[in-house]
């Protein structure tokens, strides 16, 4: 273990680790572009320059790996010297149009440049003129004036993809980013390259002039789109709601976790949030009765659902749960169920087509929390509960978020099912073809409104935080299955979702010990 | 305090006197006037409106988005002006610009007049010079909450104000005012 000093603090790291790494270790921060952790070092951007004892001129960090007894200065003069030239050097041909770029607030030109820049400009010629708003694949868009070629994204598409759509093309000051002919940044990843590009050259399309970053306020929370359990943070517009359309998410970006998602997520994850601000969302419990549609309160609506899981017996209610519930919710559930003595429950809803799948991330379950369910002992025979209520053994069918009419299983009978049941009650955040033929709809939140935690393909524990309030008055389900359980007369302390948790982890034995203290932002993975 | 002043007596005879000698001194100058001693000059009323002392160069009248040369706004849609808007009262929705160059351009543009409190951060923060404050008009009421909302096309359709602060374009008068 190589130790050495930097800025005369004496720090340990492991070989083979640069001096940016070995620097953060102690809270140092040495500037950089083009380093990134999780790609090979390029040496491209030259701004990481540190002194360095017994060497005649300033080294970059990025690629000068700690060596034992190396003494590091990261502040003299002839550091911040040379920082300001290179932040000089790079902004040559920038074109400072900030006022317009999506990236402002949030970009390494304009930070460094307020740190170790302040230089007044020497540049007077005319500046070198390259495409903008170039459209790259479907997510990305590129600038290439903005650009200062530290070669992130190239290394990114050559390494973690292995796509290899982009390049860098030209000599000198006419060099840019670009697409290899006849291909496309389509890949499955390709929202990454706006994460890692340390300015405005890439942003995204999808975020494009919708907010101005400084508007925005950030949760951390996990992505629900796959069993991976990415970690992700939740950027949300509350405070104008002119922008962006009144949607409320505007984006979601990845979290750096080690074990799980390290710096990246998929796109179908990145951009999977549009359901949360849908006109589909379902804002009010609501019933069906004779064909007309008519809203409840959530009085009328508890007490219809308890009052029915008191009237039929235990056999004749079939639970459809969902993979897509929290932890808290399934365990929700499951008290309920145990309440009534409720045997027929099942979660997994086959897909129509698989998932794609691949090494990186994706995952073909397209579940946040599927394990999660089977830990619970929610798992069960969905296609016979349909059957059963086909064959009118099941009388009262209570599906969670399904769309059952959307789903492997033959359109035609589930049809049948869902029209023979004298009572389908529906939970879900938005409407679908199912909802529509239920006959008490009640609204839940969606995962970004809420609290929660989800257990992943490997069995690790994540939670999720709330990052705006319900829409309408839906709740989490967690909620509804807590009024319910109280309307049953059992008694429900105080509503949060921690306390479910609390009495989960104290109940099943794989969960035992977890709190959200325990579980805090990196996860916990179960035994 | 001593007994005198307690009563006031003393200070409001004293106050109705100074009050009483400025009018007795304007009505004699006013008629010296009149009769024909110019150098003689009593305090003036302006009979606004017909009547108007010239505005000061810097006074911060009714916003105006400046135009390009084709007639679109100058503005880029950054959001500047809203960001540091303390009364709130812009509302900005940005689009795509068909030209690459300029890239943004506010598909919305609107002030709520009836929030606005006139101290011009809008003017100093803008990096395009996109919105100023010179079209010397003043006179905007509404009988409405919504009448006070001034949308993009009516702040393009203003011109600076004219010499002595004069309104060079006709004041936007509210849907709800109009005949």
């Amino acid at each position: 273990m190589p130790n050495l000093t930097i800025n005369g603090h004496a720090v340990e790291v492991p070989p083979g680790t640069n001096l940016i790494e070995a620097a953060r270790k102690i809270g140092v921060e040495i500037p950089h572009y083009c380093y990134h952790p999780g790609l090979s070092i390029a040496g491209q951007c030259r701004l990481c320059m540190v002194d360095i004892e017994k060497t005649p001129r300033p080294t970059i960090a990025c690629n000068t790996p700690a060596v034992d007894g190396m003494v590091v200065l990261t502040e003299t003069d002839r550091v911040k010297e040379t920082r300001k030239s290179i932040m000089e050097f790079h902004l040559i041909n920038h074109p400072l149009d900030c006022p317009v770029c999506d990236q402002a607030g949030e970009c390494w030109l304009q930070i460094y440049y307020m740190q170790h820049g302040l230089y007044d400009p020497r540049m007077r010629d005319e500046k070198v003129h390259k495409p903008k708003a170039v459209p790259l694949g479907p997510h990305v868009m590129l600038d290439a004036e903005r650009c200062i070629l530290c070669s992130r994204c190239v290394r990114f598409c050559d390494e973690v993809t292995r796509t290899g759509e982009l390049g860098i093309f030209d000599r000198g000051d006419h060099s840019e980013i670009g697409l290899f002919p006849g291909t496309e940044l389509a890949n499955k990843y390709s929202g990454n390259v706006v994460d890692i590009c340390p300015v405005g050259a890439l942003t995204d399309r999808d975020f494009r002039f919708a907010v101005r970053v400084w508007y925005l306020e950030r949760a951390t929370s996990i992505c629900p789109g796959c069993a991976r359990g990415c970690n992700i943070e939740v950027h949300v517009n509350r405070r104008r709601p002119h922008h962006n359309e009144g949607r409320r998410v505007a984006r979601l970006k990845p979290r750096f976790n080690a074990d799980v998602n390290r710096w990246w997520i998929c796109d179908a994850g990145r951009y999977g949030f549009a359901f949360v601000d849908d006109k589909t969302r379902l804002l009010a419990p609501s019933r069906r009765e004779d064909g007309a549609v008519s809203d409840a309160t959530w009085e009328e609506a508890i007490g219809a659902v308890a009052g029915a899981l008191r009237r039929f017996a235990p056999d004749e209610i079939g639970v459809v749960a969902s993979p897509k519930m929290a932890n808290e919710d399934l365990w929700a559930l499951r008290r309920v169920l145990e309440q009534r003595g409720i045997r027929r429950v099942a979660f997994r809803v086959p897909p129509r087509e698989p998932g794609d799948e691949d090494t990186v991330l994706i995952r073909g379950d397209k579940n946040p929390n599927s394990r999660g369910a089977e830990l619970l002992g929610l798992d069960g025979d969905g296609a016979a509960i349909l059957a059963a209520a086909r064959a009118r053994v099941v009388k009262c069918l209570w599906v969670f978020g399904h769309d059952l009419l959307q789903c492997a299983w033959d359109a035609a009978e589930t049809d049948a099912a869902l029209r023979a049941v004298p009572l389908l009650i529906f939970t879900g955040t938005n409407a679908n073809a199912t909802s529509e033929r239920a006959h008490w709809v009640l609204p839940a939140a969606t995962w970004v409104e809420r609290e929660g935690t989800y257990t992943n393909f490997e069995g690790r524990v994540q939670r999720f935080r709330a990052a705006v309030e319900p829409l309408g008055q839906a709740l989490p389900e967690w909620d509804i299955l807590g009024r319910v359980l109280q309307a049953l007369g059992v008694e429900v302390s105080a509503p949060r979702a921690e306390r479910w948790f609390r009495e989960l982890a104290g109940a099943v034995p794989v969960f035992a010990g977890l709190t959200y203290q325990s579980i805090g932002d990196g996860g916990a993975k179960l035994p | 305090m001593k007994v005198l002043q307690r009563f006031y007596l003393a200070e409001v005879l004293s106050g109705l006197g100074l009050t009483a000698a400025h009018f007795f001194r304007n009505l004699g100058r006013h008629i010296a006037h009149a009769l024909g001693r110019v150098d003689a000059r009593g305090a003036v009323t302006i009979q606004y409106p017909e009547e108007r002392r010239p505005y000061a160069p810097r006074l911060r009248s009714l916003h105006r988005l400046v135009r390009r040369e084709d007639g679109s706004p100058r503005c880029v849609a950054c959001m500047m002006c809203e960001t540091v808007c303390p009364a709130r009262c812009i509302y900005i929705v940005a689009d795509e610009h068909p030209n690459p160059e300029i890239e943004k351009v506010p598909a919305r543009f609107d002030i709520d007049l009836g929030k606005c409190v006139f101290c011009g951060y809008c003017v100093e923060a803008c990096p395009e010079d996109a919105i100023r404050m010179d079209t010397g008009i003043l006179e905007f009421s509404s009988y409405s909450r919504d009448g006070m909302i001034y949308t993009k096309e009516v702040l393009l359709a203003l011109e600076p104000a004219g010499p002595g602060g004069r309104p060079t374009s006709p004041v936007p008068i509210s849907a709800d005012r109009r005949p």
